[in-house]
């Protein structure tokens, strides 16, 4: 399926390694919640990028304990969207991205429409698995559908109410 | 009244170029069906019985003239020549083509409307007091709250697929007109002890199969809190609600199975890293809004519309009319005008585009532009010299809309039921007008004194018949329409359900039984107690004496 991440069309470099298949030396690899609490000794000694699978029913705060705190140990967290209306990945996203203050990237998987790409990519999503003849272009259309926002979220677009305010500020001065 | 400005104007303007966009991928064949569904029903397009039914929203129930000569021009031009108010203060239109769908939306957009989040496992449209801004006894205009409400939850990137649908109110005076503790979140503004204004934020309240009368979640939010703290909220909500199951999926489902202490604990967990972040509402913003709800420019009169009742001078008529309909404003010498659309045999909340022009006209003429839809499914023009009560009166009788029955027994809340939702049991609408016309001596109607009554074609409620004083609710029995009455139900401050009497039976008995229970209410009353008063302080028997005597 196409990987998009920030809106191109990339080759995905990780391995999405099954619990039962054994770690690979080098490499970035993907791994379960359970395996990275069961092994999470050997997976942290080895020097390439750790990734991990967050089912949608599994509280962040978990995910957060199974790294000690340390969010950015992760160069990658993969959500799921089970089917198009099921949200509470969305939640999952900004408790990473704000409360926790995670940096590395934030994949959805599962049902991804382009429709939910703009919802998405508020929420802090910067990379989706897309089945998609045009997924840069469908990127592209979804999360410029609207030119301004009302509410923060976990990107950086300033809410329409702030730019109000700044309008009025500089009203002011002017007066 | 609320004015876009070219932020929010861009933002319905892209969201028609949006929905045009996905209904020729669906008229192409590039969108399903299945992954269509829950586009159109973000756009408030639902498939029903006949046809598509487009739900168009009016926010906190506030239009202007203009906007409702819109609102007739799309009776006219797409639909059969008449729309359907709700119990959410919308407008529903029952014949809609999915091809006509994107410039309904356009022509909607072009005066300031939109059918945004009023369908889908959304925040729907924030309802609030129809009177806000008017009412004698109110605190604060609660449209500014929900208009800060209807901004944050606009596209919310994390809230847009909830659990299950998600409904707020707000009120702003202590007497509630906005149902606030049958809602997901109800918000009832009051002042602490120092004079502050804040909400007492109140949740997991609901209808439908599990009637629950909501709970208090806090006391007393300061108003900078609003925003972040209802977040807290829904993100508790999106991440705990059920989805295995649609029937459990509202949040008074969760809220029961956690607890209200628990439920309050987790939300104050999510609150602490929220509460001081971008979502606090410093106090230019809420300023900034309020400046767009600055009241009219009224003249300095006087006259109340009690002593214009009291008046021998008074046509009858007209007196009977104004005692209905027409209650106390804020500011001396004004009335608002209660247009009920609830007239004798009438579909309740329906109105053809030719009523819905002459309100616009009479707006313009005597309301300075402004016109209200209320949860009871009736018009309001909120700012009236009481002098023009007269000439208003005459032209809205003229037009069949000047019924002297509002918050009366024939002012009945009805569904659209069988005749046209895919889920009913049974017929609403024909039950209502036979009702009206049973109780159409408007002169006994006022000897009664406010009565609702409320009916349902099926256990989802959506006429809110569990708070109705007089609840319907139809039921299907191997394919015979029966009705289950229930006694004592009510939405304001003192909320309660109510309680079922006698068994389920055909339409002609529950007319029978309803007259019943009012002879019976008229022969025990105290002087000038209430219906609702006297089945609290008699409960259900003496009622049921009724039906034992009638059986
Ligand atoms: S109460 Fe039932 S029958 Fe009536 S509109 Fe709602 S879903 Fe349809």
């Amino acid at each position: 399926m196409p990987l998009l991440e920030n809106g191109h069309h990339v080759a995905d470099r990780w391995t999405a390694l099954p619990d039962a298949e054994p770690v690979p030396d080098d490499g970035p690899v993907l791994v379960s919640l359970d395996r990275l609490k069961a092994e999470a000794d050997t997976l942290w000694t080895r020097s390439a990028p750790i990734g991990v699978r967050l089912p949608n029913d599994v509280p962040v705060s978990a995910l957060v304990a199974a790294v000690g705190g340390a969010l950015d140990r992760l160069s990658l967290i993969v959500l799921s969207f089970p089917a198009f209306k099921d949200g509470r990945a969305y939640t999952q996203a900004r408790q990473l991205r704000d409360t926790h203050g995670y940096q590395g990237s934030l994949r959805a998987t599962g049902d991804v429409l382009r429709d939910q790409l703009y919802f998405m990519a508020r929420c802090g999503i910067d990379a989706v698995e897309i089945d998609s003849t045009d997924p840069e272009g469908d990127w592209q259309a979804s999360v410029t559908t609207f030119g301004a926002v009302y509410q923060p979220a976990s990107d950086d677009r300033t809410p329409i109410s702030v730019q109000r305010l700044a309008a009025l500020g500089r009203k002011g001065v002017a007066a | 009244m609320y004015q876009y400005d070219a932020h929010d104007q861009a933002l319905v303007d892209q969201r028609v170029s949006e929905f045009r966009d996905q209904v020729s991928r669906r008229l192409s064949g590039a969108l399903t069906e299945d992954q269509f569904k829950p586009l159109r029903l973000m756009n408030g397009l639902y498939l029903q019985l006949h046809a598509y039914m487009l739900r168009v929203a009016i926010p906190y129930g506030t239009l202007s003239s203009h906007q409702m000569r819109v609102l007739a021009h799309i009776a006219r031009r797409y639909d059969r020549g008449y729309g359907h108010f709700t119990t959410r203060q919308n407008i529903q239109y029952n014949w809609i083509k999915l091809a006509d769908a994107p410039d309904i939306l356009a022509d909607l957009a072009a005066e300031q409307m939109h059918a945004i989040q009023t369908s889908g496992n959304c925040i729907r449209n924030v309802t609030s007091d129809p009177w806000a801004g008017v009412a004698a006894d109110e605190i604060e205009d609660p449209r500014i709250a929900a208009e800060i409400l209807r901004q944050w939850s606009t596209f919310h990137p994390e809230f847009s697929f909830l659990p299950r649908k998600f409904k707020i109110a707000i009120t702003g005076a202590p007497t509630d007109r906005a149902a606030v503790k049958v809602h997901d979140i109800g918000l009832r503004m009051h002042r602490d002890e120092r004079g502050a204004v804040g909400y007492e934020v109140i949740v997991g309240g609901g209808l439908g199969r599990t009637p629950i009368i909501g709970k208090t979640l806090r006391p007393f939010l300061p108003k900078e809190h609003l925003l972040s703290y209802l977040e807290a909220i829904m993100r508790v909500y999106n991440t705990h609600g059920r989805r295995d199951n649609m029937y459990k999926a509202r949040i008074k489902i969760l809220v029961e199975a956690l607890g209200i202490d628990e439920f309050r604990r987790q939300v104050e967990a999510e609150w602490e890293p929220l509460r001081d972040g971008a979502l606090r509402l410093p106090p230019e913003t809420y300023a900034a809004i309020t400046e767009r709800f600055a009241p009219p420019l009224y003249e300095q009169r006087t006259g109340s519309v009690a002593t214009l009742v009291r008046d021998p001078e008074t046509d009858p008529a007209l007196a009977r009319w104004v005692q209905a309909n027409v209650a106390p404003h804020k500011v001396p010498g004004y009335g608002i005008v209660n247009i009920s659309l609830k007239g004798t045999g009438q579909i309740p909340g329906d109105a053809t585009a030719s009523q819905m022009e002459l309100v616009a006209k009479m707006a313009d003429l005597y309301s300075l532009g402004e016109i209200r839809v209320t949860h009871e499914q009736n018009l309001v023009l909120p700012h009236v010299r009481l002098s023009d009560l007269p000439a208003l009166w005459r032209t809205l009788d003229a037009g069949d809309l000047a019924t002297p029955n509002v918050g009366l027994i024939s002012d009945i809340i009805a569904c659209p039921g069988l005749d046209y939702c895919s889920l009913a049991n049974a017929r609403s609408i024909p039950l209502a007008q036979a009702l009206s016309e049973r109780f159409s001596d408007m002169t006994r109607a006022q000897a009664i004194g406010p009565l609702h009554i409320n009916i349902s074609g099926c256990i989802n409620a959506c006429a809110h018949h569990h708070v109705g004083h007089i609840g319907v609710l139809g039921v299907d029995r191997k394919g015979e329409e029966l009705y289950q009455i229930t006694l004592g139900g009510r939405s304001d401050e003192a909320a309660a359900l109510g309680r079922i009497v006698g068994p389920a039976v055909p339409a002609h008995q529950a007319i029978e039984m309803i007259a019943g229970f009012v002879d019976t209410y008229l022969a025990i009353r105290h002087p000038g107690e209430l219906f609702i008063d006297t089945v609290e302080r008699l409960g259900t028997a003496p009622f049921k004496e009724t039906l034992h005597a009638a059986a």
